[in-house]
């Protein structure tokens, strides 16, 4: 399945004061395509997201994005690439003096003139999406995380985004309510073209939605690929990754627990 | 970091690059004013949380504030025989520099802090990045509301101060202690003009711009420095908001008197 970049990164490096925490990072990201991008905590993955998404300030000539270099955005066109995304935050990021229901129609109702009515319609529409319909009242601090995050995911799709960016789907959550945003992800990919962008820790979920994946280790890149190609990769350091994780089942109970106690980040 | 003169212009830097992001965190928010979402009910919130309850604090220190007056200036001026003047006293104090100043350091106290709390707030879990990337500017959305609100909510509530407690002080002054009613009131009249009215307007108005810019400045950049993004980032913002404001409130009230008194 080849299909043209939406973005492509050249030789990223990134900085925290005079701390580099990422180098030389380059790959693309296909259009209408799930990218996963994965690697141990700590690795850098939070920083490239901010990159992608505007938060972090980029150099010129390290991310295109459909042929226009995002270092030199004005305001202005960095108003317009935002209003294209939908962005989904490790923690959800929802107002919280806010219920949910006002938290998706903010969107909304700042950047277009639709009538009270019709913004009622399409918030509660996208709460049912994603399975909250019946708890449009509640404030964030009343639901669990799984469901602000479920929440989050609504609000990021408020204004029909092209691309969706997600930081983290599912740290925190349990395994059922991970795997039902891991469906959710495959369907806007499959029901809308939606190019989506995941970062993550989780090798289960990254393998299940994954089109395509890059593998990343102390802000750099380890490999890039199909999941397939990923799997088969004989790098050492992509298997070490691979295997601290994947299969805790092979491994002794002592470092059982302690891939556990390494999961809780 | 060995080099004691490196560290010393690293932090001299630093500061710096603080002064000028706080400097520009204003223009940001003046640009914010003109731009969308639009403010009308977000400021009568605000004003709600910042004025209506703050009446019942600022009342209170008031009326104890005018009548501890009354009483300090009756036992001194009853020395010289002219107690008459305690309404003099008691006015002159409290419009020119008590209302004013009590009333902005109850508003930072109960507002400020929690302004710089729940903004601090929204910037460790990443709800200042939501907006920006739902391409709402932040500045019009959470700091121009409460500034439009504090700049109307201050005068009124530093009104409403000086009124409690030239109450206050009339009835220590007239009710407990004797002075007449009459004399509290022209000595009040005689001594007290629309110039020291004046002054604390101007007081209020730069008051509720310094608490507002200081306290939202503090809970917006929460964090950010240091690099990571806790709740003690949060308490330390609150509590340097506080302080910071109380600070730039009583060096700002010298200032502003100085400069209207001898000019
Ligand atoms: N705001 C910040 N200031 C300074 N250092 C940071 C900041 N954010 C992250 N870092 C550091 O950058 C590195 C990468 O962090 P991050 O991108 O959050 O990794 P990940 O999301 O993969 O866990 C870490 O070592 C982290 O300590
Ligand atoms: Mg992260």
């Amino acid at each position: 399945m080849q299909s043209e970049n939406l973005i492509d990164i050249h030789g990223l490096n990134s900085y925290y004061n005079d701390r580099q925490v990422l180098f030389d990072i380059s790959f693309g990201i296909p259009m209408h395509q799930v990218t996963v991008i994965m690697g141990v905590s700590g690795c850098g993955k939070t920083t490239l997201f901010r990159h992608l998404t505007g938060l972090k300030k980029t150099l010129p000539g390290k991310i295109i994005i459909e042929g226009k270099d995002m270092g030199e955005f004005s305001e202005a066109q960095l108003m317009r690439y935002r209003r294209r995304i939908g962005v989904l935050f490790q923690s959800g990021a929802l107002f919280n003096s806010m219920t949910l229901y006002e938290n998706i129609a903010l969107p909304l109702r700042v950047h277009t003139k639709l009538a009270d009515e019709t913004i009622r319609i399409m918030s509660i529409m996208k709460l049912n999406m994603v399975g909250l319909s019946e708890f449009w009242n509640y404030m964030p601090s009343q639901v669990s995380g799984g469901m602000k995050k479920r929440a989050g995911l609504a609000r990021a799709l408020a204004m029909e985004p092209q691309v969706l960016f997600v930081d983290e789907p599912s740290s925190g959550l349990d395994p059922i309510t991970a795997a039902g945003l891991d469906r959710l992800i495959l369907e806007l990919r499959e029901t809308m073209g939606m190019t989506v962008v995941v970062v993550t820790h989780e090798l289960e979920s990254a393998f299940k939605i994954a089109d395509r994946m890059v593998v990343m280790d102390m802000g750099t890149i380890m490999a890039v690929g199909t999941p397939e190609q990923i799997q088969a990769s004989e790098d050492g350091r992509v298997r070490q990754f691979l295997n601290r994780e994947a299969d805790p089942q092979d491994l002794s109970v002592d470092s059982y627990v302690k891939c556990l106690l390494d999961r809780r980040e | 970091m060995s080099n004691p003169i490196q560290t010393l212009g690293a932090f001299g830097l630093n500061k710096i690059y603080d002064a000028g992001r706080f400097g520009v965190f204003l223009l940001y928010t003046l640009r914010g004013i003109f731009r969308p979402p639009a403010k009308f009910w977000p400021v009568v919130k605000q004003i709600e949380f910042l004025g209506s309850k703050s009446i019942l604090l600022v009342g209170f220190t008031a009326a104890f504030t005018g009548m501890v007056l009354a009483l300090q200036g009756y036992y001194t001026l009853s020395q010289y025989g002219s107690e008459g003047y305690v309404g003099a006293g008691v006015g002159l104090s409290l419009v020119r520099e008590l209302g004013p100043v009590l009333s902005a350091l109850m508003v930072t106290g109960r507002a400020g802090s929690a302004i710089a709390a729940e903004i601090g707030i929204m910037r460790i879990e990443e709800q200042i990045d939501a907006l920006e990337c739902m391409a709402i500017d932040a500045y019009s959305y959470l700091v121009v509301p409460r500034f439009i609100a504090s700049l109307i909510a201050m005068p009124l509530l530093v009104a409403y101060c000086d009124i409690v407690g030239i109450l206050g002080g009339h009835l220590v002054g007239v009710t407990l202690l004797g002075v007449s009613s009459g004399a509290y009131w022209d000595g009040f009249f005689a001594s007290v003009f629309w110039s020291d009215v004046h002054m604390g307007l101007t007081k209020s108005v730069c008051f509720s711009i310094l608490i507002v810019w200081i306290c939202t400045y503090k809970g917006f950049y929460a964090g950010v420095a240091e690099g990571h993004f806790g709740p003690e980032a949060v308490s330390r913002a609150t509590t340097n908001a506080v302080v910071l404001s109380s600070i730039s409130i009583l060096i700002s009230d010298y200032v502003i008197t100085s400069v209207l008194l001898y000019s």
